[in-house]
This record gives C-alpha cells, structure tokens and sequence, in this order.
C-alpha cells in the first residue's frame, strides 16, 4: 500500500516536471516568433514592476539596515566596523538582494498570475480565447515571463540601492560610526565579479517565478477550491526554486569567476 | 457532387482517467444545418461540442472540420481554423476584464483592425443581439441572459462558417432562454449559418423546429401546423454512446426506451 503511494507521487512528480519543462521551452522560445503581445507585456511590467516598487523598496532598506546592526557588534570585537560598508554591500548585491527580490515577487506576483490564469481556467476564458483563435501561452504566458525577467532585473537594483542606503541609515545614526568611510567602503569593495553575480540572478529568478505562477494557474482544476491551491503551490514551489537556483548559479559564477 | 459536410465525426472516443465519456460517436453537420444535442446533465455534450473545433482532442476516430482532419493538427494550425467557428460558452466565458466593446471585438483587436471599424462592427453585432447599451460596461456589470447574448454578439463578429452553443439557454428564466432561442434562430433563418447546440431544454429544442425567424416582423413566428424546419435535426447521447440521430418526426417516433423517457 506504502509502496504504491511511493510510485504514484514518484510518477507525479515525474509527470509535473516533464509537463513544466515543456511549458517553460514553449512559453521561452514563443518570443522568437510572430505573434507577439507587446501591449501585453507592457502592462504586465506595469503590473510587476512598479507595483512591487515599493515591498522590494522597504524589504531592501530594512534587510541592508539588519545586516548593518548584526554585523557592527561583531565586527566591533575585532576593531574592524570600518568594514561594515564592505560586508552590507557586497552580501546585498550578491546574495541577498537577488534572493529576497525574488522571493518577495514571488509572494506577489507567481500568486497573482496563478490565481488569475486559474480563475480564467476554471471560467472557460482560456477556452474561449482559443476557441476565438488566440494562443494563450502566447497572448498571456510569454509576455508575462519577458516582463517578469525584465523587472526583477531593474528590482534587484533598487533592492541592492536601499539596501546599502539602509546600512548606511544605520551606520550613521544607530552606530554612530563615520557614514563616508561607510559608503567609500561599499563602493570600493565592490568588482565586477561580484556586480556580475548579482544581475545575472535575477534573470533565472524572474523566469522561475513567471514559468512557475503561469504553469501552475494554466493547470488549475477543481473550480475556487482549485485556485486558491494552485496559488499556494506556484508560491511555494516558485520560493523554494528560486533558492535552489540561487545555490546552482552561485556555485558555477564562483567557478567562472573565483574570489580574490 | 457530393457535399463537403461542415463537421463529420467518425467513430470518435475519449476518456479522461476512467471509463469513455463519448464511444464511437459518427455524426455529421452539412452546410446549413441545425444538429440540436441533446441529453442528460453529465453526459458528454459539452465535451462533444469541444471535440468538434479541436479544443480536445480524441482518443480514437477522426473529426473533420471544414474538411480538414483536426484529430491530430497542431495546435498553430488549429488556431486559424478556430477563427472560422464562432462558440457560444456555457456561461458566456466572457472576459471579465474587458468591457463589452472589448469582448465582442477580440478577434478584430488581434488582427489589429482600425478602431472605426472595430466599433461600427461591434455595434452591428450587438444590435443583433439587442444589447447596443452595453457597449462600454464590463460583463460583471451584465445579467446572466445578457452575458450569453453578448457571448453570442462575440461568436458572430467575423460571421462564422460554422456556430457551436453550449447550453445557451441554461439556468436562465424561460423568458430569457426564449430571447436566446430567438436570437439562435434568427441566425440559422437569417445567415443560414450551421450550427451544434447542446440543450437538455426541450422546450428550447421543439421550438427552434417549430418556428422560423420572419426578418421583416424582426420576431420568430410559428410554422404551420404540422412542418418543422427541414434543416435542424437531432441528436441524442445516452451513456457515452449517440443513441438517436434523426428528425423531430424520428424523435417523436423513436422506439428506444430512453429517448421515450427523456421525452416523457
């Protein structure tokens, strides 16, 4: 009886990666050929990118003000808090920022698309508008991935900015420690490898999150009930995936690109 | 010569993990023709009606549609084909994000038509459906009967080759389903475009025989006594097999057990 769950979830789970990596080739390569939905993907960079401005925003700030705290009372027992600006930086743009980006989008919008394609499924929306012709992975899947990859690019940024600006917040007026030599440090610090690192992310991080809130709101079953957990599972599987990719890329970037 | 039928099912079956829903379904909708499909809830007509312009697929047999076989087309080539059909959802299935304008005219957005025609055409296609008002509201805004009309307004906007309506007139006041029976009818009279419903509505399926739209009272009158309309016939699905496929006369007639207690 045991061995029989085993094999069905095994087969399930087998089954739900083939049909994911198959709507994630077709969704990826339908941006190379006609038809394409511009006004689409406008709105939805509307939509990702400046309505998560403002959680990316806070959630940077803050985490950039954290790291500046905890760091500075063990820096300090080595005289070293000069280095306070090194250490926020360079952990916001190569870890920290990408990853909390990506999980924060996450949390908005992979529940966002898969609730609404779920909801559209489970209305015959997605029926009827390939019953009028229209390709819905190429009407509202694609557009969706391009603009989620696109954004998370340009969040990552703005999370890495407040990030070191919250450090620094800190620094000055928590720590009462010198706020140029903070940022001087920040700034000299940093190379390529390591801005390199950090933007390169975010492109994995968007398509996971897009690819993942698109496949599981496209499969939705089983009406309102059927929606709420397709939205649960795009959230979760989307945030543990973006973890996991995270280790993948940092592990190959350090290979490519080793520390000095 | 021989006619080219519109829709033809051969020997057609599918599952969806467990027994068959449909079983060596052969049928076929000539041009002009009204296919009324009836049966019971749950019995597969709807999934028929989805099978015929390929938004399932088969498990065995074959379906043409327009000639062509689209049991096992891509999906990039269905697409074209599917403009050619109009379909008429359940619950309308417009989208609730879209105002009225914008549902009725989604196939003309997409091929990018200019917005004076797009507007001139869509108020050509709702004032066949009486709902001109509506023009620049949102479906939540809508009734239920008002939503399927709009539906209809959208199968019609490119005048389609072929009319597929899933239970149109289901859960709407008798009324209303009369409005869309009407309106059902004044497009097989008036554009003599074929069609499949689906309908376990009688009532709905009797009348659509016994009339005929007269144009110039712009309102669905009786046949005399005794005539039906030669040109809509029906079909019957009981336990996943096509039980009846025939006439009014042939259905009154019909000496199967089941199609007697449906019709009683």
């Amino acid at each position: 009886m045991a061995i029989d769950h085993i094999e069905r979830t095994a087969k399930q789970l087998v089954l739900t990666v083939q049909d994911y990596s198959l709507f994630a080739y077709r969704a990826f390569t339908n941006l190379f050929t006609e038809p394409r939905y511009w006004p689409e993907f406008l709105v939805q960079s509307d939509i990702i990118g400046f309505g998560s401005a403002s959680i990316v925003l806070l959630s940077g700030f803050f985490t950039g003000g954290v790291l500046a705290l905890q760091s500075a009372a063990t820096l300090s027992q080595f005289g070293a808090t000069a280095v306070t600006g090194q250490f926020v930086s360079i952990t916001m743009i190569r870890e920290l920022g990408p990853v909390l980006t990506g999980i924060m989008v996450a949390g908005r919008n992979a529940s966002s698309m898969a609730s609404e394609l779920g909801s559209m499924v489970v209305t015959e929306q997605i029926d009827a508008m390939r019953a009028l012709g229209v390709d819905p992975m190429r009407k509202l899947v694609t557009p969706r991935i391009f603009a989620c990859i696109s954004m998370l690019f340009f969040l990552t940024i703005v999370a890495d900015a407040f990030g070191i600006l919250g450090g620094g917040a800190v620094t000055v007026f928590l720590n009462h420690q010198d706020g140029p030599q903070y940022f001087s440090k920040a700034w000299e610090s940093l190379r390529y490898p390591d801005i390199i690192q950090g933007l390169v992310k975010p492109l994995f991080s968007g398509y996971i999150i897009a690819s993942v809130g698109c496949f599981y709101g496209m499969r939705t079953t089983g009406g309102t009930q059927g929606v709420g957990r397709s939205t649960i599972q795009a959230v979760v599987n989307a945030s543990v995936l973006i973890i996991l990719v995270d280790f993948l890329v940092t592990r190959v970037l350090l290979a490519l690109f080793p520390p000095l | 010569m021989d006619v080219v039928p519109v829709v033809a099912f051969r020997n057609v079956s599918i599952a969806f993990d467990g027994p068959p829903v449909l079983e060596d379904i052969s049928f076929s909708v000539g041009p002009a023709e009204t296919r009324i499909l009836l049966g019971p809830a749950g019995v597969g007509k709807s999934v028929l009606l989805k099978l015929a312009n390929g938004l399932l697929r088969p498990d065995s047999g074959s379906i043409l549609l327009f000639g062509e076989e689209i049991s096992h087309m891509p999906e990039e080539k269905l697409f074209p084909l599917r403009t050619r059909a109009g379909m008429v959802f359940q619950e309308g299935a417009l989208f609730d994000s879209l105002t009225v304008r914008d549902n009725v005219a989604y196939q003309l957005i997409v091929e990018r038509v200019p917005d004076d025609e797009i507007d001139r055409r869509v108020l050509d296609a709702l004032r066949f459906v009486q709902l001109e008002e509506t023009f620049s509201i949102y479906p939540s805004s809508l009734s239920g009967g008002m939503r399927r009309r709009v539906a209809i307004a959208r199968a019609l906007i490119r005048q389609p080759e072929l009319l597929l309506y899933d239970s149109p007139t289901g859960g709407l006041d008798p009324v209303t389903s009369t409005t869309i029976i009407e309106l059902v009818m004044k497009e097989r009279d008036v554009y003599r475009t074929p069609s499949i419903l689906v309908t376990h509505r009688l009532q709905d399926a009797f009348t659509l025989c016994t009339h005929r739209f007269d144009a110039e009272l712009n309102r669905m009158v009786r046949l005399p006594e005794g005539e039906t309309d030669p040109n809509t016939t029906f079909l019957m699905l009981e336990e996943s097999h096509l039980i009846f496929d025939g006439s009014l006369h042939g259905l009154l007639h019909s000496e199967n057990p089941f199609v007697r207690e449906f019709l009683e």
